[in-house]
């Protein structure tokens, strides 16, 4: 499972999590969202983005 | 993108920071300060009982003067405030859930103060012209319970926020606010495809028809694409525009069923006084600035010189720092105790109240805001969110790019 984080605000998507709010459940693999996923907590930054956290 | 961007004149710089003793003084001083957004919403209850007590109606007018002119005034007297929080400071304030308990309260004492003006117009005897005070005044409070709304709207992570954000913004009826801002306003700011940027050119009436459908059509199509993706129905009690519109539709009907039916032109007066204010504030944040597209068709991210900014010491005070729009929009989720300003990003002459004031005028507003937008495109109009409807006229008059490259 791999992690994401918004340059802007912090928020890491996690796909173990999801983002569950936004009807996006645990599991749901980071390149299965849309390309307009825009961060579920700042939203002024967007799926591409977002930067890969190793490990 | 990066030329195309560069050759705005008004790039913005990093937030000055405050050094000293006096600037951290200050910044720490104003946990006390923002009181004032449980003390204004109590003004109105507090003239109602000057009101009720002297037989003078025209108390029930007094928080209007409160907004136009006691505030503006306040703003030219203090002028602005020079103290930004430095890295530490913020780091410091921004965890603190003591400015979170102040907009708690805040949203019990709208609640308090609207329910309390709805009494004190029905149960005494006044003219038509006292009780439109009255609701003009609650609607100013509306208003104001709107900016308690977005600051707490924007945690969406917070329950407790969010929750209060619901029950706030539906004083006024206004609960679609948090989606259409945050996933939508936010997104879209300073384009023309956002309601609720205003375009250079368009005047606040003619904004107000495109801005409150616009973004009630958005609020309720992000919310219906979530509860698709969550296999629920738009109807079902998940949406969280119907959640704030329940709270609404039971606390005017219990006003209605116990105080008359005066409550439907008061009601309907100050929900939509809310709006207005609302509106005023959307118009003035945005004027005419515009984000350009990148090679890849996207819009540049929102930077601080998308926003008019006002550093207005007062007026930021009542309005929990929202005129530091610059900061605001280039990092939403950032609280109000810790909202910074910025050096060189297009600035508003004076506070929001004032600003309020020229917009409702349109010539009055032109005057003073088009000189400020050509300026901040470099006379390029290509580079400013125009109305389309104007745009031969706009082009014909203004736009003059040799003179930026001259100037260049």
């Amino acid at each position: 499972m791999k992690k994401y984080e918004c340059p802007d605000c912090g928020f890491i998507y996690d796909e173990a999590k999801g983002a569950q709010h936004e009807g996006y459940p645990p599991g749901f693999k980071w390149e299965d969202l849309p390309e307009d996923f825009p961060c579920p907590e700042c939203f002024v930054r967007e799926k591409p983005d977002f930067i890969l956290l190793e490990n | 993108m990066t030329s195309t961007v560069e050759s705005l004149g008004s790039v913005s710089q990093p937030p000055h920071v405050s050094k000293g003793t006096k600037s951290s003084a200050w910044i720490l001083s104003k946990r006390y300060w923002y009181w004032l957004s449980f003390i204004l919403p109590a003004i109105p209850l507090a003239s109602g009982y000057l009101a009720i007590e002297t037989g003078h109606g025209i108390w029930l007018w007094f928080t209007v003067a409160v907004l136009y002119a006691i505030l503006p005034a306040a703003d030219y007297i203090f002028g602005t405030d020079d103290a930004n929080p430095d890295d530490e400071l913020v780091e410091k304030l921004k965890g603190e859930r003591y400015y979170v308990y102040i907009m708690y309260l805040a949203t019990f004492v709208h609640w308090a103060s609207l329910v309390g003006m709805a009494y004190i117009v029905s149960q005494y005897d006044w003219s038509w012209f006292s009780i439109l005070g009255g609701a003009v005044s609650a609607g100013i409070i509306n208003g104001v319970g709107l900016v308690a709304g977005h600051e707490m709207g924007h945690k969406v992570n917070d329950r407790a926020q969010a929750t209060c954000a619901k029950l706030v913004l539906a004083c006024s009826g206004y609960g679609h606010f948090c989606i259409e801002h945050n996933k939508g306003h936010h997104k879209d700011v300073a384009t023309p495809e956002d309601p609720a940027s205003s375009k250079f050119g368009e005047s606040i009436y003619k904004f107000v028809k495109r801005e409150i459908p616009g973004a009630f059509r958005r609020a309720w199509s992000l919310e219906s694409a979530r509860l698709e993706r969550l296999g629920k129905s738009e109807w079902s009690m998940s949406n969280e525009i119907l959640q704030s519109g329940l709270i609404t539709v039971v606390a005017y009907t219990l006003m209605l069923a116990y105080w008359g039916p005066v409550m439907i032109p008061f009601l309907m007066i100050a929900a939509g006084y809310g709006w207005w204010q609302l509106t005023c504030a959307n118009y003035v944040e945005h004027y005419g600035l515009l984000r350009l597209k990148n090679e890849n068709g996207r819009y540049e991210r929102c930077q601080p010189h998308h926003s008019w900014n006002s550093n207005h010491k007062a007026s930021n005070l009542i309005l929990l720092h929202l005129q530091r729009h610059s900061d605001h929009h280039a990092h939403p989720t950032r609280p109000y105790q810790v909202l910074r300003d910025y050096a060189d990003v297009p600035s508003l002459p004076s506070g929001y109240p004032w600003m309020f004031v020229l917009a409702m005028i349109p010539s009055a507003w032109y005057s003073v805001m088009n000189p400020k937008v050509i300026e901040w495109a470099g006379g390029d109009m290509n580079k400013v969110n125009v109305d389309p409807d104007l745009k031969e006229d706009i082009f014909n008059r203004y736009h003059q790019p040799q003179k930026t490259n001259e100037a260049a």
